[in-house]
């Protein structure tokens, strides 16, 4: 049976991340440095810990996200491998969505490993349905790679790429990310309820992976 | 029978740069084009025009008749300076990839391509620890493995050893005696002539001379 090209595209990835780990890596040296370095600061109670811990998460989550972002193409520039790719019948959107795809599951990787430290660090017990951080954190995730990875291939061919990645993500990743610190918020302390913020990011998602979908075949062949 | 290519007027402006200016140029079917000219007289700009991965400032380019580019470059085999390749893989492990990519198409398997380039398909090494000469080749592979019609090779034996480029030149010829249209840049003129239907020289962007080598011989 064929595969479909998207998932070829995301076994490629997978392939070569576990082979050389970079994104991995880096993700996981700037998120548990970003988890250590605030729980020192503030040495938090378990009041404060579940006021603080929802943004430190995010922050973490975020800052990781974009060290793996900024080196998300450069395994297909290196080499000009996206020439090649661009040559091919395969669809452009197929080799977009392999990559989100695969920076979502390495993304998540670390996810699993801070979710215990984070717990241990920032000494938390959830009040609201602990459950709702399955969805909130990967929705949130996801709004992270899903525009992260359209504005790294935008960059690419910007000398200042590393500058012009978080310049221009940030501003419009910032409705996902309030909604992504209040729903976490408010399943931490369960004073509120976090399922507009949820059905929020996932609205955002939706839009947003729509757009890049369609839009990535004219960034993919956009010239120099 | 009318050109597989046809470029009519075409230039490439990179600012006020010209590297290329009203070029207008018919590539037929089953020709081998040996383009020649200095750095920067335009040959690889004019391969990456009719590979698609760049559109002319002006003019028109018609591929296959009147092929869109996006059907057409199922059919363009393009190779650059650049080995177009993953160094975390071995040459299968590229080709296999590239050629599931390329599954509309009749492919040729990855081991038969490495073979047809002289490559061992067993080779376990990664194309990160091959030397030039070989990732070349295996550049090569990727480029014969979807059997286009139409190949552009970018200056392709620029590493190799003269005894491999001249291997890789009987392969051009092969290709050639097939069916299969050649557009070859290179600096080793003496090396690229004997597979050469046409000399096309560029310089400064135009066009210098086309010579048709059949008639230069007898």
């Amino acid at each position: 049976m064929k595969r479909p090209y998207f998932l070829l595209h995301l076994l490629k990835d997978l392939r070569l991340e576990w082979r050389s780990r970079d994104a991995i890596n880096a993700m996981l040296f700037f998120a548990l440095l970003v988890v250590v370095i605030f729980s020192l600061a503030f040495d938090p109670t378990r009041s404060v810990a579940r006021q603080i811990s929802g943004p430190v998460l995010c922050v973490a989550i975020l800052f990781a996200a974009v060290s793996a972002l900024n080196q998300a193409w450069a395994r297909e520039l290196r080499h000009a491998v996206l020439d090649a790719q661009r040559m091919t019948p395969a669809p452009a959107s197929s080799l977009f969505l392999g990559k989100v795809l695969a920076n979502f599951l390495f993304v998540s990787v670390i996810e699993l490993i801070l979710a215990p430290l984070f717990t241990i660090f920032y000494n938390l017990h959830p009040l609201g349905n602990a459950w709702l951080l399955l969805v909130a954190v990967p929705l949130g995730t996801w709004a992270i790679l899903i525009n992260g990875t359209f504005f790294a291939a935008l960059s690419i061919r910007s000398r200042n790429r590393e500058l012009l990645l978080p310049l221009i993500l940030f501003p419009i990743f910032m409705p996902a990310l309030l909604g992504m610190v209040l729903a976490i918020s408010a399943v931490l302390s369960g004073e509120t309820d976090p399922m507009l913020w949820i059905k929020m990011l996932a609205g955002y998602d939706v839009i947003f992976t729509t757009i890049s979908l369609l839009m990535f075949e004219i960034v993919l062949h956009a010239e120099d | 029978m009318p050109p597989l290519v046809e470029l009519h007027d075409v230039s490439k402006l990179y600012g006020s740069f010209a590297a290329l200016r009203k070029i207008s140029l018919g590539f037929e079917q089953g020709r081998c084009y040996v383009l020649l000219g200095e750095n920067g007289a335009g040959k690889s700009t004019l391969l990456r025009i009719v590979a698609g991965l760049i559109k002319p400032t002006h003019g028109r380019l018609a591929l296959f008749g009147d092929l869109s580019p996006e059907e057409a470059r199922s059919r363009i085999g393009y190779m650059s300076h650049a080995p177009m390749l993953y160094d975390e893989f071995s040459g299968v492990e590229n080709l296999r990839y590239f050629a599931d990519l390329y599954r509309e198409r009749p492919c040729l398997t990855p081991e038969d391509a490495l073979r047809a380039v002289g490559l061992d398909p067993t080779l376990k090494r990664t194309v990160g620890h091959y030397s030039q000469g070989m990732r070349q080749r295996t550049s090569l592979a990727r480029v014969l493995l979807p059997q286009p019609d139409l190949l552009l090779l970018d200056e392709p034996f620029s590493n190799m050893d003269a005894n491999s480029a001249r291997q890789m030149l009987d392969l051009v010829a092969k290709l050639r005696e097939e069916g299969k249209t050649v557009l070859l840049t290179t600096h080793q003129r003496e090396l690229a002539e004997p597979v050469a239907d046409y000399l096309l020289t560029l310089r400064a962007g135009s066009v210098a001379s086309l010579i048709d080598t059949k008639v230069v011989a007898s």
